[in-house]
């Protein structure tokens, strides 16, 4: 099952800047285990940001992607007390999404 | 600031033993510096963070025979207190009559209250389900450390025994390498690619090694407690490696955690 995000989002001047950790293995699929194995590839394809109801942000991720990724990014809008949440699903199909309030 | 003084000082010298080493030096400083752009840039979104929130999931899930969270484990500060913990391991505790880190009190807790034979956590390889949940723990106790003193004084007669011992430890010089951790660690100003070698006798040196552990490793994608890190250090020496939580390693932590008495924990931390 997928572990949690660490998302922070703050309002500063009409614009609100969200910082997201995630959870993720994000395996290429280029490496090879003890028994010389390939490790199949496991990594986010699809993130997506909402405040409040809104769809804010969409991106496709690969491969090249470290693990436990980090993401920033602005929108613009959006004051304290207001819901960002962020989704992303994998290639095997898991997905996550977590919620934080503005501050 | 301080490291790059030392780094110039050392500059100095190559200048007096050769005047071609001066092209050298320069290269040395600008490299220091990328190197602190980059540490700077990693510190705004550290995956420890995951770690620690996996570690607090840990000690409040009911678990063992016992079905017992750990939620009031002692660590030192009284039953269920984790704030500030960390900043006084590692201590001696009567119950156990024994000087104990973080980590071998968390097996301590998990003995007594849920009922867990630790044993296969203790011989469990470091990246392993067993030993992550440790480390998740360990990570999430420290970072409740994060910005205290450590407050280390070894005053108790078996906390300075222990510190005596990680003192002959830290200088033991052996195995096929003829290594100590001094051959690394007692050296002002060095770093091994981008890591520098904190000068562990001296309390600068002691405290950006002890306060900056556990710390996430990016180029591995781990989080690493301290037992893990000195267990590596001894791989690393081609010393056998030491058995999880046992006197030898808490007695290195001792004399680290007592050199650097006074510092600000910095925990949980990010290495390159």
């Amino acid at each position: 099952m997928a572990n949690p995000m660490r998302i922070r989002a703050a309002a500063k001047d009409g614009i609100t800047e969200v910082r997201v950790l995630m959870n993720h293995e994000m395996e290429t699929g280029q490496r090879r285990d003890a028994s010389g194995a390939i490790v199949p590839a496991w990594f986010i394809q699809e993130v997506s940001a909402r405040l409040n109801d809104k769809d804010v942000m969409s991106a496709q991720w690969g491969p090249s992607i470290a693990k436990n990724p980090y993401f920033a990014f602005k929108i613009k809008g959006g004051k304290a007390g207001d819901t960002v949440s962020v989704t992303w699903v994998d290639n095997r199909g898991d997905t996550r999404t977590d919620n934080a309030k503005v501050t | 600031m301080a490291a790059r003084t030392k780094v110039a000082v050392a500059a100095a010298a190559c200048v007096a033993i050769a005047l071609g080493f001066a092209g050298v030096a320069q290269e040395k400083d600008d490299a220091a510096k990328g190197i602190e752009a980059y540490r700077q840039a990693l510190k705004d979104g550290n995956p420890a963070e995951l770690f620690e929130m996996a570690g607090e999931e840990l000690w409040l899930k009911p678990a063992g025979p016992r079905n017992a969270s750990l939620e009031k484990c002692d660590l030192g500060l009284g039953p269920g207190v984790v704030e500030g913990a960390y900043a006084r391991l590692p201590r001696y505790f009567a119950d156990t009559d024994r000087v104990q880190d973080l980590e071998s009190r968390l097996l301590t807790c998990m003995e007594t209250l849920q009922g867990i034979d630790t044993r296969a956590h203790v011989e469990a390889r470091f990246g392993t389900p067993k030993k992550d949940e440790l480390v998740a723990l360990a990570t999430y106790v420290a970072g409740m450390s994060k910005d205290r003193p450590v407050d280390v004084a070894a005053s108790h007669p078996k906390e300075r025994a222990m510190f005596e011992l990680g003192r002959r430890m830290f200088f033991y010089q052996a195995g096929p390498h003829d290594f100590s951790c001094a051959t690394c660690h007692a050296q002002e100003g060095r770093r091994i690619r981008m890591q520098d070698l904190p000068y562990i006798p001296a309390k600068e040196g002691a405290a950006a090694g002890w306060t900056s552990w556990p710390a996430y490793r990016v180029s591995a994608g781990q989080m690493w407690s301290m037992q893990w890190r000195i267990n590596d250090c001894f791989r690393q020496q081609r010393f056998p490696e030491p058995v999880y939580a046992s006197d030898m390693t808490v007695a290195l932590s001792m004399f680290m955690a007592a050199t650097a008495n006074g510092a600000t924990m910095a925990t949980p931390g990010i290495k390159r």
